[in-house]
Formats: C-alpha cells, sequence, structure tokens
C-alpha cells in the first residue's frame, strides 16, 4: 500500500529537475559589461550600432564575450571588470567625440552571467530588489487636474474657432476650471452653439443653464473622455521620464504606470540622487523661433561669415544648420499636443500642432506677417538646442491648429510629433515617495537575509534528524526541495527579490515543516496505538492530510489578502508567502511521501521504522523503531 | 527522542476559566497601552523623511539633533539605528520643501559637523501616500479576518469560526499591545508580520478542530470537555515543535537579519507564542463555552463513503 506508481515519481522527477534548472541562474553571478545607449531624444539606436560596437572593440583590441542589441541600447559582456573598462573607454572615444554634446552614452553596467544552453529555457536570476542592490526609488503623482485643465483650455480655443468659421455670435467663451462656458444672448444662438459644438467635438457633454439676462452653455468633457486625457497624459509623462532617464545611463531602469495616476521609477545603482532628481523635474523645452533669412545669415549657416547680431546658429537633425532669430515666438507651454496625420488632399504626412488660446493669438499675428518666411522649432535638451523642423509658412494660421507638411515620411513625422511631445510633460509631477539605499546597505542586507535562512535551516534540519530520524532525514529533503521550488518558481516568474521576501522565504520554511511534523507525528501516534509500520505510515499521511490542506488554506487566504491589498514590501512578503504554501503543499506531502515509499513501500515484512521514539504510556518507554 | 511521555489527557478544559481571564487581562492591558500610549508609526503611514545616517565613530546624538533641530525643523527624532555609529533621523513632512531639499540640507549640516558621515539611505514618504498605506493595511485586515471566518465556517461551523477569530484577533491586539507600550516602530513589514501571525495562529486552531471534529467521530462516549482536552494533549507535541521550527527561522531574523528585520522578527516571536496560548487555551475554550455539539459536525445520520476517519470503515491496512 506504500508503493507510488511509476508516474508520480516521474512528476517528482521532473519537478526536480525544473527546480534544479530555473533555480541555476541565481549562482552564476554578474559579469561587467559595458552598455550603450541613445543619449538624445532625437536619436534611435538600431541593430547598425551592434556592429559598431563590435568594430571599435575589434580595433582595440578587446574580445566581448558576447554583445546584444535589445531594442533600447547595445550590451557588451567581458570576462573581466579590467577589459570592461578599457571597452568603456575605446567605446566613448570612439562614439562621443565631444563630451559636451554626447549622441550616446557609455555606462558600466552588470549583466547576469547565465549560460546560454540556460537562457535558451528561459531560464533567468532573479531580480534583486533595491533594498538588496542599492539605488534610488521614487513615487510621482501626476497632477491630473492640471492635465483636465489644460485640456479644457485648448477645448475653449477650439470653441472659439468652431464658432467664428460657422459665424455663431455668441456672447463669450471662458474656462472656468475644467469647464468651457459660452455664453449667447438668446436661445437660438445657444441652440446653434450647442450644434456646433455636439457636430464637430463628441468629447463634450453640455448643459445649458440662465445666466442673468443671458444663457450659458456649460460644456464638460464626459467621463470616457477625461480618463481618455488623463491616459495620454500618464503616457506621455512615462516617455518624457524615459528619455530623460537614458541619459543618466543607468543600466535597468524600472518605469512603471502604478495606479490610475502614478508612475513608479527605480534606478538601481544610482547614488546621486540630487541628479536624478533634478534630471527627473527638468522640462526639456521647445521653442518656436523665425529663421533669420538674410544674406549674411545664410553665410553663417554654412559656416562662412560670423552669425548676425541678434540671431543664433543651431544644427538641425541632419547636422546641418541654420541660423535662427533669437528672439522666441513660442514655447513648449503653448503647444498642448502633436500628432502625425495626412494632408486631406493631397494624402501627404503630416504633423499635427494643437496650439492653446493664447499661443494660437500670438501665432495668428506671427504667421500673418511672414508669410513665405521660415520658422523653425527647436527642441532644447541639457541647454544644447537642435533644429526639430524648419518649415515655410504658406499662409497665415489662425485657430491654433498648425499642420506641417512636406518632404516628410510617415515615420518622419511620427518621429517628429513623438519628439515634440516629448519635450513636455502633459502634466505637472510631484514626487510623493522617494528611497535611497546605499550600495553597501544593500550588500549588507543580501547577506543578513542569506544568513537568516541559512541558521534558521540548518537548526531545523538538525533537530528534525535528531528527533525523527530516519523520518527527520526525509521532511528536510522535502523541506530543501519545498526551498528550491520556491527559489525556482519566483525567478521563473522573474519576481523581484526584497528583504521581506528573504523573510517571507524563512518563514514560508518554518511553516512548511509544520506539515512533516503534523505527519510525523500522526505515524508516532498510529505506531503507538500498536499499527504495524506499514499500516502506520499509511494511515499517518492520510489523517494529516485534511489537517495541512485546512490549515495550508487558512494561511493563503491570509496571503491573497495581504497581495490584493497590500502595497510595496507587504506585497513582496505576500508573493513569496503564498507561493511557498503552494510548494510546500507537494514538497512536504506528496514528494516526502514518495521518499518514505520508495525507502520503505518495498519491504513487505517491515518490522520498525526509523521515526525516533515510539513512547507508549503503559510500556516503559523502550524504542520500538530503530533503524533497520 | 521523545519530549511529551503524557500518560493522561491534561485536564485543559478544567481551568479554562482561569486561562481566559489571564488572556482577557492581557488583552485588556494591550488595549489600554494602546489606547494611551497609542502606536509608533513609522514615515511610511506618518509621511516625511527618514535618513540613516552612518558615521565612523560614534557621534554624539545630541549634538545630531541640535544639528538638525538648528536647520529649523521641529519635531526631529534621531536615535541610534542597529549600532552606536548608525544614526537614524526622522523628519516630519513640510509643505513647499521637497524631500531632496530637506535630505540635502540636514547632510550639509552634518557633513559640516563630522565630514565622515555618509548617507546611508533616505526615505520620503508624502502625506497621501501614508494615509493609503494605512487604509490598505485595515483593509487587508478586515479581509483575512473575513476570509478566515468564512472558510473556517464552511469547512467546520460558524461556532469553530468566531472562536477562532476571537482568539486570533486577541494575538494581534496583544503584538499591537508590545508595540504601544515599549514604542516600538510599527513599519510596513510589521503589519505585514501582524497578517502572517494571525494566519498563522488560525492554522494552529484549525490542527486543534480537526482533532476535535474527528474525535467526534472517533469517541463517542467521551463528552464535550473530554473530547478536547483529548484533542489539545494530542496534538500538543506538534503545536510545540512545530512553533518551535518556526521558531528558530524567526530567532535567526531576529539575530541574523540586521535593523530591518528587528520588528518584523519581534512581532512574528510575540504572535507566535500567544498564537500557541490562544489557540490551546482560548479558542477552544470558547468554541467549548458557544455549545459544540456532535451532531453540530456530523451532520445527519448518512456518513460519507470512503471517510478514512470513520471509525466504522474498517481498519485502516
Amino acid at each position: 500500500m506504500n508503493r507510488y506508481p511509476v508516474w508520480k515519481y516521474a512528476i517528482i522527477l521532473i519537478v526536480s529537475l525544473f527546480g534544479v534548472l530555473y533555480t541555476l541562474p541565481n549562482f552564476f553571478g554578474e559579469s561587467p559589461a559595458v552598455q550603450v545607449s541613445s543619449g538624445k531624444a532625437t536619436l534611435k539606436l538600431d541593430a547598425s550600432m551592434l556592429k559598431r560596437v563590435d568594430e571599435v572593440l575589434g580595433t582595440a583590441g578587446l574580445k566581448a564575450e558576447a554583445t546584444t542589441f535589445d531594442g533600447n541600447s547595445v550590451k557588451a559582456r567581458f570576462n573581466t571588470t579590467d577589459d570592461q573598462l578599457k571597452a568603456k573607454d575605446a567605446l566613448q572615444h570612439a562614439l562621443v567625440p565631444d563630451a559636451n554634446d554626447a549622441s550616446y552614452v557609455v555606462a558600466l553596467n552588470l549583466l547576469s552571467s547565465t549560460p546560454e544552453w540556460l537562457r535558451a529555457v528561459r531560464a533567468a536570476p532573479m531580480y534583486l530588489g533595491l533594498d538588496l542592490r542599492g539605488g534610488v526609488h521614487f513615487m510621482l503623482q501626476v497632477d491630473m487636474e492640471a492635465a483636465l485643465t489644460k485640456k479644457a483650455e485648448s477645448l475653449s480655443g477650439d470653441i472659439r474657432t468652431l464658432l467664428r468659421e460657422k459665424n455663431v455670435r455668441h456672447g463669450g467663451i471662458s474656462r472656468n476650471g475644467q469647464t468651457v462656458e459660452v455664453r449667447a444672448r438668446d436661445t437660438q444662438t445657444l441652440q446653434a452653439a450647442r450644434a456646433v459644438i455636439a457636430d464637430q467635438l463628441p468629447d463634450l457633454q453640455m448643459v445649458e443653464s440662465p445666466d442673468g439676462s443671458d444663457f450659458k452653455l456649460t460644456a464638460t468633457l464626459k467621463p470616457e473622455a477625461a480618463r481618455k486625457v488623463q491616459e495620454m497624459a500618464l503616457k506621455q509623462n512615462i516617455t518624457t521620464l524615459h528619455n530623460r532617464i537614458n541619459e543618466l545611463g543607468v543600466s535597468e531602469p524600472v518605469i512603471q504606470q502604478q495606479g490610475q495616476d502614478r508612475i513608479v521609477v527605480q534606478l538601481p545603482g544610482v547614488q546621486d540622487t540630487a541628479k536624478a532628481k533634478d534630471i527627473l523635474g527638468r522640462t526639456a523645452t521647445l521653442e518656436v523661433r523665425m529663421v533669420d533669412e538674410s544674406s549674411d545669415a545664410g553665410a553663417a549657416a554654412i559656416g562662412r561669415g560670423p552669425v548676425p547680431f541678434g540671431s543664433e546658429r543651431y544644427p538641425d537633425r541632419n547636422g546641418q544648420a541654420l541660423v535662427v532669430k533669437k528672439q522666441v515666438i513660442l514655447t513648449g507651454e503653448n503647444l498642448t499636443d502633436a500628432q502625425p496625420g495626412f494632408e486631406s488632399q493631397t494624402q501627404e504626412p503630416t504633423v499635427n500642432l494643437t496650439l492653446d488660446a493664447k499661443g494660437s493669438r500670438i501665432f495668428k499675428d506671427v504667421t500673418r506677417e511672414n508669410v513665405g518666411k521660415r520658422m523653425a522649432i527647436i527642441l532644447f535638451e541639457k541647454g544644447k538646442g537642435e533644429i526639430v523642423t524648419a518649415p515655410v509658412i504658406r499662409s497665415e494660421i489662425g485657430g491654433g491648429r498648425v499642420q506641417i507638411s512636406g518632404r516628410m515620411t510617415a515615420m518622419e513625422a511620427t518621429d517628429t510629433s513623438l519628439l515634440l511631445r516629448a519635450g513636455s510633460l502633459a502634466a505637472p509631477m510631484e514626487i510623493i515617495e522617494e528611497l535611497t539605499i546605499g550600495p553597501t546597505l544593500g550588500a549588507e542586507n543580501i547577506a543578513k537575509g542569506f544568513h537568516s535562512v541559512t541558521w534558521g535551516f540548518l537548526v531545523i534540519v538538525a533537530f528534525m534528524c535528531v528527533y525523527y530520524m530516519m523520518f527527520g532525514v526525509f521532511s528536510c529533503l522535502a523541506l530543501g526541495l519545498n526551498l528550491l521550488l520556491l527559489v525556482a518558481v519566483l525567478s521563473m516568474m522573474q519576481a523581484t527579490l526584497t528583504l521581506p521576501g528573504i523573510a517571507a522565504m524563512a518563514l514560508a520554511l518554518g511553516m512548511a515543516i509544520d506539515s512533516n511534523v503534523l505527519i510525523n507525528e500522526r505515524v508516532r501516534e498510529e505506531l503507538r496505538s500498536g499499527a504495524s509500520p506499514q499500516a502506520a505510515i499509511h494511515a499517518g499521511y492520510d489523517r494529516a492530510w485534511a489537517t495541512i490542506l485546512d490549515s495550508n488554506i487558512s494561511t493563503l487566504i491570509v496571503g491573497l489578502a495581504l497581495l490584493a491589498f497590500g502595497s510595496g514590501p507587504v506585497r513582496g512578503f505576500a508573493v513569496v508567502h503564498c507561493i511557498g504554501i503552494l510548494t510546500s503543499m507537494f514538497s512536504a506531502v506528496f514528494f516526502s511521501r514518495g521518499l518514505v515509499n520508495l525507502w520503505y513501500g518495498r519491504k513487505k515484512k517491515l518490522k520498525s521504522v526509523a521515526i525516533g521514539t515510539v513512547w507508549r504510556p503503559d510500556g516503559d518507554g523502550t524504542a520500538v523503531a530503530q533503524a533497520d | 527522542m521523545e519530549f511529551f511521555k503524557i500518560r493522561k489527557d491534561i485536564p485543559f478544559m478544567k481551568n479554562a476559566l482561569v486561562f481566559n481571564v489571564i488572556s482577557f487581562l492581557t488583552f485588556a492591558a494591550a488595549v489600554f497601552f494602546l489606547l494611551t500610549r497609542g502606536l509608533h508609526l513609522s514615515v511610511e503611514f506618518t509621511g516625511g523623511t527618514v535618513m540613516h545616517v552612518a558615521y565612523v565613530q560614534a557621534p554624539e546624538l545630541e549634538k545630531v539633533r541640535s544639528t538638525v533641530t538648528g536647520l529649523g525643523f521641529d519635531d526631529v527624532l534621531v536615535q541610534n539605528f542597529g549600532s552606536s555609529k548608525d544614526v537614524m533621523i526622522r523628519l516630519p513632512a513640510q509643505k513647499g520643501v521637497s524631500s531632496a531639499q530637506q535630505s540635502d540640507k540636514v547632510m550639509g549640516a552634518l557633513k559640516a559637523l563630522d565630514a565622515e558621515a555618509s548617507l546611508r539611505r533616505t526615505e520620503f514618504v508624502g502625506p497621501q501616500v501614508g494615509e493609503e498605506l494605512a487604509h490598505d493595511g485595515l483593509k487587508a485586515l478586515g479581509m483575512v479576518v473575513l476570509g478566515i471566518m468564512v472558510y473556517l465556517a464552511f469547512r467546520f461551523e460558524w461556532k469553530f469560526a468566531v472562536a477562532a477569530i476571537i482568539a486570533n484577533l486577541h494575538d494581534v491586539v496583544i503584538i499591537l499591545g508590545f508595540f504601544a507600550f515599549f514604542q516600538w516602530e510599527f513599519s510596513l513589514a510589521v503589519l505585514a508580520a501582524i497578517l502572517a501571525v494571525l494566519g498563522y495562529s488560525v492554522n494552529e486552531s484549525v490542527v486543534i478542530f480537526d482533532r476535535i471534529r474527528e474525535n467526534f467521530r472517533r469517541f463517542r462516549k467521551m463528552n464535550t470537555v473530554q473530547i478536547i482536552d483529548n484533542a489539545i494533549t494530542s496534538t500538543i507535541s506538534r503545536t510545540i515543535i512545530t512553533h518551535g521550527s518556526t521558531q528558530i527561522m524567526v530567532l535567526s531574523m531576529l539575530l541574523f537579519g540586521g535593523q530591518t528585520l528587528h520588528y518584523f522578527a519581534m512581532a512574528l516571536t510575540i504572535g507566535i507564542l500567544f498564537g500557541i496560548y490562544s489557540s490551546v487555551f482560548v479558542a477552544a475554550a470558547i468554541a467549548m463555552w458557544l455549545g459544540i455539539k456532535r451532531e453540530d459536525l456530523i451532520k445527519g445520520p448518512v456518513r460519507k463513503e470512503g471517510d478514512p476517519d470513520d471509525p466504522n470503515a474498517g481498519a485502516t491496512v
């Protein structure tokens, strides 16, 4: 009766192999690497960089163990830190000739040195949380009210233009908080305005009300449209943060949305919080200026002659220079949106800009006076300006909707509009949570967590083996498997390991032993009441199972509640706790029974089992069970 | 080896009243301290900035304190953290001043005092986050209690569910009482530990209840008190060994885990000790007073088929 069919052993074998396979990557550690990423928002890295890095390393006589391109950056791994530093110097020299105008960021990095065959099965080490590796953590709150106000501002401009186009004589349009109010002297005008707005701006819902002797139409964004505005704002802020963080040359930044209006930024390894905060909070600015089209300026642009007084020279994305006037017409603040699109007649790709009310007024005046001339849109990053686009003004542009077209591919239009948007944050952000952990503290925390688990584990193993003898050994093997599986599952999930997570691991082991104690005590009890060894094993496992299931489910309920409602360290704890319970059910019951069956199950005439002393109240306490 | 050579069932229930009075007094004391002293909430709940500064040589705390207060911060907490060379400084949240400015300012002043001071860790939590965390924590506690009650009511009977929850919430309140009495810092990790304790002591109660149910089936002649006594006596060795093992782990955390895990392990230690006490003496007694009967657990004359616990199903050989 204490025999497992072959398939059960097969399951045990497969699961153990799985455990070993996915736990392995955690032992390989990290090897030094150099990472090359884009240093400018205007520059996108592509696979050709991979070749270039290889070439540079080749000429420097360095051999990278592996070079990879992951879509954002090229990483080269090395065997020694010596090679790594040499490679960094070589790459820095070749790719960044001018440190003040860095197109690329070359940074030192650590990469997991998991062998290729393990990576092929997607086995990777656990990701270490900030408390274990050091770094900075920020939680930013996006001011959604401001995003909605901004949207209302631009809508009021839209409504003004619309009503003028349709010749609706309104009595004034104003923004009041996040609503737009349109006044009219009579109801007919109000109805006309309402019809126009409903037709052209379906995102708005309107309410009419009397306003003194006049009438008022109050337009607000529909809830789903407001949600969309908020989502867009969050997305844009994340994009902008990405661009800025790339500058820092951080190896594995985490930039994630959290909840409806929050962004979490984690920068492992960064110690200079002040700089990090400065970069996160900075706004890349966008400026619209007129191109200086005098002959002097033309000469200065191609490098023959001085730049005229009152003008400046900026390069465009292809490296060609243009001379623009110093006077700023508009800044990025007046730009509410930039989207790629197509010209309705020619189907040419375009970039469509939306300006706010103030911006549209200025823009209208400027364009009226400068038809046929060129204007430049310049993006300032790190104090350096770069011309994004310099279109010719074809006619007076009113209404705040600007279309830039001509000599553009659809891809270029998308890139340009992204750049124009990336310059600014859609809504202001505020740091509401911040955590900095020094690198030495991280290393200490790892050691502390590791020691806690190891010592606790060893003492339990020693006790179990002495107290329950052979059954104790089985229990400890099961406990070992539990740890192995726990680490394997966490690694496979690519969970982030934190110190509370390690604590949960220790606790999970302490609790997992409960199942084995329950079983072993039950088996002893059966032996005490006179059952034969085989029957005792069978009954012990069977009866303990119901109890184990009940107690584990109640603990699991706690774990799930923590997972659902906890945050930060509580969540890290809960994940490990829940997985630990599940793996313990397998290892403590299924696996340990397998071991017992393998050891004792075959023996038909089993006289005794080694489970320590089975004490009988009526007897004199002789050990009935000794190792056979 | 066998630690528990018990010849007869220990009459736990005879003294149930005494145990419950002790338990109630502890509980009352805990509530008293909670109300009068309150919890020393960590910055995670209150909002503010915590800085952990390491020195090469142990600094004079009084000097550090006066330096920080000299910068115009009120209500500053300066204390040693783990060792005499590590100092924890806690600043309340200030309106209009960013966290970066706060910590930079303090670090500047401390470096002027002792150039060897280095910032090891800063944590800033905005007030709105703190409120949310406290709210979420209470929600988690509520869900845990509800979930466990539903499960126990479903698996056993409502009387057991009520008894288990009373016993275990009493553990939670007592842990909180300890934190209030000693003014230990109550952080998110401690909250996690307390919720884990809740699950853990329910686990304990479940084991005993399970045995009570089994005994009701097996020993038809025993009365309820005898059955409970027998259930507790026959599970006592498992109770002690399991909790001992868990306590070894927790002790290991307490010894090796450092300051970060200190209060976490502390909460667990108290929780484990009171968890044993409450499951053995309180939960079973309450269940007894609520009037558990054989009929409550063994519903109807029809027995489940293939029930391994059924004594009439034949010898399990």
